[in-house]
């Protein structure tokens, strides 16, 4: 699937996006964001705070608990500051 | 109508097209949001937005369709920009119109205020002391709280 971050989670982690298989046992947006973190380094002190990430998953915002299968995009970034 | 674009934009132009050919338009409403020269206490010298191509858009066309859906336009139009703009530059357009005022009133400020929580933009600011990234504010929060629909 492919990852992609935007804002200063882009800066902090280095990347603006990146193509992963899904990882054995992430099952969720949650999970997947905890195998990230797990990675340490940037990507660890990039997702310290979850309270300031959204997701969004095939370009639509979704929460913690939905459901990824390969072939996702989904996205990474602090709340939005538009307009 | 959306469109997201890097290009400066003419408000007379846009808002003339906004009501061309169709005479049942009796009023056109428009918001302009510009770049300000301050950032908290720092004066601003540039600020770069960044976007998710592709959501944005999907987004902005959702905000529209549910801006129609709730007052009876005849037309609309969002205009954002990306990129490096300084100090005074327009940013975001939005216009609205419809056979009376208080739909195209109420509908312009719903679209500013729902775009600014929902769309998929990010304000990044330059000043003297470098660069930051614009954190969320929540009265936006608020002011597009007020749109919410009682269920």
């Amino acid at each position: 699937m492919k990852l992609r971050y935007f804002a200063w989670l882009r800066a902090r982690i280095g990347a603006s996006e990146e193509e992963v298989a899904l990882p054995a046992g992430v099952g969720d947006v949650g999970a997947l964001l905890d195998w990230l973190a797990a990675k340490g380094g940037r990507y660890e002190a990039a997702l310290a705070n979850r309270k300031v990430i959204r997701v969004a998953v095939n370009e639509e915002y979704v929460g913690l608990d939905h459901p990824l299968r390969e072939g996702d995009e989904v996205a990474l970034f602090p709340p939005v500051t538009g307009g | 109508m959306i469109r997201v674009q890097r290009e400066d934009f003419d408000v007379g132009a846009e808002l003339a097209g906004l009501a061309a050919g169709n005479p049942g338009i009796g009023a056109v409403v428009s918001f302009v949001g510009l770049v300000r020269d301050r950032a908290g206490g720092e004066r601003l010298k540039a600020m770069t937005l960044e976007h998710y191509p592709g959501m944005t858009e999907k987004k902005l066309a959702e905000i529209e369709r549910d801006a129609h859906r709730r007052w009876p336009l005849e037309s609309s139009l969002v205009i954002h920009r990306y990129g490096r703009l300084e100090p005074g530059e327009r940013i975001v357009l939005v216009a609205t119109a419809s056979s009376h005022r208080e739909a195209a009133f109420a509908a312009c400020q719903f679209l500013i205020d729902w775009l600014k929580t929902k769309a998929p933009f990010w304000k990044s600011e330059e000043t003297r002391e470098g660069e930051r990234w614009v954190e969320a504010r929540a009265e936006d929060d608020e002011a597009a709280g007020r749109w919410a629909e009682k269920t």
